[in-house]
């Protein structure tokens, strides 16, 4: 049966190349980066060529990239050490309702603990209001957290104006960049972004891995304490190869990016036409024009997100919904609700997130799949008319 | 995630769809949580359930519960399908995932809405359901036991 792998913005395929990086590490250069005989030496060389390689990608400089273990570890260390260690200042931090969890349930600790968040709405196609931010800043505003672009819906965030505001009310700007690193140009200078987390699994690189940018002069806590790696922020022994295999995945995405936005939108907007066309009661979630280039969402009137992933599955199909019942919550994703979905129209999202290995034909036969299974589900379903 | 007989379930479920000429019909639950079941039920003269079918708007184990408990009361007199437990359709199921309960309470309540409308519109009683108020919300999470 063909296999198509519709979910990139969960995970993708890691690219060969960077699993040929990443065995070299575990193989014959296998020494600690933090020892002083050639074998560690070699290992340093190493993951500072990866720095300066993901530094060029959102033009930062290479000691302004700290790895982690992951974007969510990224976004905890960026909410929570630049709020410490900017008590004198204050202690209210600015997010939005759509946030990743690793960013949403960062600040509700933060609020159980005495920090003050504001939690901006978004319109319904998950842009923020420019004004509404710029009303939010208060004397004890110290970060404004908005992510770059929504890992369910696909929209792009205004994030040059955004860094424009908070640079003009002298707050710090973090962003979340997990879904648009190495996707979508970002430029930190241009874009006045002071904090930005993003993750190599993204972008065909390994899991456990991925990196803060911490502009330089950022006062920051550090998370993990202990030893003096990452210049002194961030302790414990490098993961030498997934930080290398990181590089070679970011190096690849800076030289491949212009292309592949092409070419992956195009296939995008194929969907984004065909499915509207092809079947009734769809409603496309997210920003029209201003979305990933590889995000589609869309919700089907009547049906339900599981059952619609579990059918897809057995045509061989790997998609991603909003839908309660995928996540075992009761409620629907916070992100559709945000923007003004009813539950049953939210139950019953798609989200289809394409990479470079996807092709015109997957798209053709995912389309032809999904009026089949969709058509199978409303028929079954006690909310839909039925056409005999 | 599932269970073999879940997914057998899932994927041909038994008895969809509509009797026109049902004698008793029920809906239970809502779309904001997600999951809607509605039963058609042809009982005979002999309260024997002729016929059943089914309609859900609801995830894999709402499908597969209303499938099973489709399939364990037809045939049945209503007064042993009445007594058909959430627990029973999980038994008959090989179990589900302690968040999918509530599908399988559903679908005892969707039977048990059912035979209500048939008594209320045969004037019959069946015991069980004399207290049977369809119009309270049935689907009440907290309220699931495995």
């Amino acid at each position: 049966m063909r296999q198509v792998y519709l979910d990139n913005a969960a995970t993708t395929m890691v690219h060969k190349e960077v699993i040929e990086t990443m065995n070299e590490y575990y193989g014959n250069l296998y020494g600690n980066p933090s020892s002083i005989y050639d074998f560690g030496q070699t290992a340093k060389k190493a993951i500072n060529t990866a720095r300066e390689t993901i530094s060029s990608v959102i033009n930062a400089n290479p000691d302004e990239v700290y790895f982690t273990g992951g974007g969510s570890e990224s976004d905890n260390w960026a909410i929570k050490g630049v709020m410490a260690a900017n008590s004198k200042k204050g202690n209210h931090i600015i997010t939005t309702k759509i946030e990743h969890h690793a960013v949403l349930h960062t600040c509700e600790y933060l609020a159980k603990n005495g920090y003050e968040v504001t939690y901006l709405d978004v319109d319904s196609d998950g842009l923020i209001s420019l004004k509404e931010l710029e009303e939010a800043i208060k004397e004890n505003t110290v970060l404004i957290s908005i992510m770059f672009a929504n890992n369910e819906i696909g929209t792009i965030q205004s994030v040059k104006e955004i860094g424009e505001i908070a640079k003009k009310h002298g707050v710090l700007f973090h962003t979340d960049a997990v879904q648009a690193f190495g996707h979508v140009p970002i430029d930190v200078k241009e874009m006045n972004i002071d904090l930005l987390s993003a993750s190599a699994h993204k972008i065909h690189g390994p899991k456990g891995v991925g990196m803060l940018y911490i502009r330089k002069g950022v006062r920051i806590d550090n998370l993990i304490h202990g030893g003096a790696q990452e210049s002194k922020k961030r302790a414990g022994t490098e993961n030498v190869p997934g930080i290398c295999g990181f590089g070679k995945a970011a190096e690849i995405a800076l030289e491949t990016m212009n292309d592949k936005m092409i070419t992956i939108s195009t296939l995008r907007d194929k969907f984004l036409k065909e499915i509207p066309e092809r079947i009734e009661n769809v409603k496309l979630n997210g920003h029209p024009t201003q979305r990933l280039p590889g995000n589609v969402n869309f919700s089907f009137e009547f049906i339900e997100g599981e059952s619609l992933l579990l059918y897809l599955d057995m045509e061989g199909i790997a998609a991603s919904s909003g839908s309660a019942c995928t996540s075992g919550a009761l409620d629907p994703s916070h992100v559709l609700m945000a923007i003004g979905l009813p539950h049953e129209i939210a139950h019953g999202s798609l989200r289809l997130s394409l990479s470079e290995f996807n092709t015109e034909e997957d798209v053709d036969y995912t389309i032809e799949k999904l009026i089949g299974v969709v058509d199978r589900l409303r028929q079954m379903s006690p909310l839909y008319t039925r056409r005999k | 995630m599932y269970t073999e007989k879940v997914m057998d379930h899932f994927k041909n479920p038994r008895n969809v769809g509509e009797i026109e000429d049902a004698n008793g019909v029920g809906q239970v639950g809502n779309a904001k949580c997600g999951d809607i079941m509605k039963i058609f039920l042809k009982i005979d003269d002999k309260d024997m359930i002729e016929d059943v079918k089914f309609l859900t708007f609801g995830c894999g184990s709402a499908i597969a519960s209303s499938s099973m408990a489709t399939e364990l009361i037809k045939g049945k007199h209503i007064d042993e399908a009445v007594t058909l437990t959430n627990k029973a359709v999980i038994e008959a199921l090989g179990g589900l995932p302690k968040v999918k309960v509530h599908c399988s309470v559903l679908a005892e309540q969707a039977v048990k809405s059912a035979l209500y409308d048939y008594a209320q519109k045969s004037g019959k009683v069946i015991a069980g359901i004399e207290d049977y108020k369809p119009d309270e919300d049935v689907h009440d999470h907290d309220d699931e036991q495995l």
